[in-house]
């Protein structure tokens, strides 16, 4: 495809009309403070929004149409790419639901189940370390970006250490993880485990009790709980609303009811009410992670029916039988009943939800995705009227977007 | 360089003006997708672009000497790429990151422009997805390079 040189259509930060005191603004997407590629096409009285209408689909991909021409263990490839804070949670989800169409939910070994929540709790770290420090530049505080990237760098050498590579490692499979945790894995992750509490004493110290940081967020994009409830707010948007809902708790999976955990919620709804409760659960992501370590026990890591989990590397070598079923898997995948599930997750965002109908092929024959980020940007439209821009600037950031999963 | 007699430098005025150049790339703080999260912790205390003298990204396309492309390239976002391209003072580089920028990667589809070096030249192509940040701070130092040497031209960077 070629773009042609003419003159384009007016787009970008520019003013697209101007009638008496009200003027349309454009916003985005190439912007700092819209975390990606949004537009907002802002009303705006002097610098009062009257109006902000989000105009999404700057980054849209085709994820969920893709997915549908690739075997049942090769979308999840494209899957992880939509929400990129968060590749494991998207990975797990999907395959929850996947394995609930098979219905093998209790094959999955033990020791595979731990992992999966291992690695799903530091994955919201690591992704509550990024909104952390963009929404600290966001408002002018620089430092906190280094401490969280800082942080985030300790979580991705552990998640490259187990699945291959640092974003996207397509670890959690169909069937269990892809291989075991890798030799000194657990010493690193205690090691990460015991300095934990004092990097976010840091991470508090730095903002917490910033007085800018503080006039900058109270009372800032303030969201009652009907309205969160009403607009279908999930994550910590919602729970800074006063509503106590969170998936782990409400639809256990992964044995998440086994687990000593807190969730954190405020009553106050605002921009500093969801910088606070992410924080909360950063500390609680890290007390399961610490049961988990405690819980581990050797095992096998992916359930042992071939028919859709791969045979051990080891016995391909070996076993005739290993060798056919590897080579099937791999050149024409496996067929999963006709049928359709929703499964969800509480991803760092919110609720993460797969519904996945199968025609009984080797191909996915839809995949719906429900993206917390598209729920939670559209109460922007409700939040933005009346403030300033930027205070706009703030609700994005304190709503934590990310586009890949909005336009997917 | 060499050095004179006494205590001054002998240069060309070209080469002090490319080292000036390269040693202060600016790039420009475009975030597409997943490669803008590498893309960021290029900047952080780990890798620390600073180093190289890039550490100042910048919002307006006026300011910025180098466009990262840092991510898939939808349809409907191509001719902003291709407009903040345009508005770039030159000289100008473009550093393509990751398999989807290069040539649209994993997604073969109807949605994402395949390749971004149908839209804008590239200078350095990034394979990955995403790519290390040490593959992006590669890719840097080919640009400075290609800058000292006053040339450009397509060069695959390999981390």
């Amino acid at each position: 495809m070629s773009v042609s040189s003419t003159p384009l259509e007016p787009l970008g930060s520019e003013v697209l009309l101007q009638d008496g005191n009200a003027m349309v603004l454009s916003m985005g997407p190439q912007h700092p403070s819209t975390h990606g590629v949004l537009q907002i096409m802002l009303e705006i009285e002097g610098e009062t929004v009257v109006k902000a209408e989000p105009e999404i689909g700057y980054l849209h991909t085709g994820i969920e149409k893709t997915a549908e021409n690739l075997f049942w263990t090769q979308a999840q490839t494209v899957i992880e790419r939509m929400d990129y804070l968060a590749p494991e949670s998207n990975a797990l989800c999907y395959c929850l639901a996947v394995e609930k169409l098979l219905g093998v939910e209790a094959e999955i070994p033990e020791r595979a189940t731990l992992i999966r929540v291992l690695v799903a709790e530091l994955t919201r770290i690591a992704s509550h370390c990024v909104w952390l420090g963009t929404h600290g530049i966001d408002l002018g505080a620089l430092s906190i970006f280094f401490y969280c990237f800082d942080l985030r760098e300790n979580i991705l050498d552990l998640q490259e250490a187990a699945g291959g590579a640092r974003m996207h490692p397509n670890y959690v499979r169909v069937g269990g993880v892809n291989g075991d945790l890798p030799d000194g894995f657990l010493t690193r992750l205690d090691a990460l485990i015991e300095k934990f509490p004092g990097r976010m004493r840091e991470l508090r110290a730095l903002l917490q009790k910033n007085p800018i940081f503080q006039d900058r967020t109270i009372d800032v994009g303030i969201v009652s709980a009907e309205q969160a409830v009403g607009w279908a707010l999930t994550g910590p948007a919602l729970r800074a609303s006063g509503v106590a809902y969170d998936v782990r708790r409400a639809f256990p999976y992964c044995g998440y009811d086994k687990y000593e955990f807190d969730v954190p919620t405020r009553k106050e709804g605002d921009a500093y009410a969801r910088f606070l409760v992410r924080l909360d659960e950063m500390d609680e992501a890290m007390r399961i992670v610490a049961q988990v370590r405690k819980a581990l026990r050797p095992g096998p890591t992916m359930s042992s029916n071939v028919k859709f989990a791969p045979p051990p590397k080891e016995t391909i070598a070996i076993s005739m039988e290993a060798l056919i079923h590897h080579f099937k898997l791999v050149s024409e995948g496996f067929r999963v009943p006709p049928g359709d599930v929703y499964a969800s997750v509480e991803g760092p965002r919110g609720e993460l939800g797969y519904y996945v109908v199968s025609d009984g092929g080797n191909r996915p024959y839809r995949v719906r995705t429900r993206p917390p980020s598209l729920y939670n940007l559209q109460a922007l439209k409700g939040m933005a009227p009346g403030n300033l821009i930027a205070d706009l600037v703030v609700m994005i950031g304190s709503m934590d977007p990310v586009f890949g999963e909005v336009d997917r | 360089m060499e050095v004179g007699p006494g205590h001054f430098l002998l240069a060309k005025l070209d080469d002090v003006a490319r080292w000036a150049q390269s040693s202060s790339v600016w790039p420009l703080t475009m975030g597409l997708a997943c490669c803008a999260i590498e893309m960021m912790s290029v900047t952080a205390p780990e890798y620390d672009v600073a180093r190289l003298g890039s550490e100042v990204f910048r919002a307006s396309p006026r300011q910025a000497d180098l466009m990262i492309v840092s991510g898939r390239v939808a349809q409907k976002m191509a001719p902003i790429v291709k407009r903040l391209y345009d508005q770039m003072a030159d000289p100008k580089w473009v550093i393509s990151m990751g398999a989807c920028a290069s040539s649209g990667g994993i997604f073969d589809n109807y949605a994402i422009v395949q390749g971004v070096d149908t839209i804008v030249p590239v200078d350095v192509y990034v394979p990955g997805c995403p790519p290390t940040p040490d593959g992006l701070l590669y890719a840097i130092n080919l640009i400075q390079q290609q800058i000292r040497e006053g040339g450009r031209g397509g060069i695959f960077a390999r981390a």
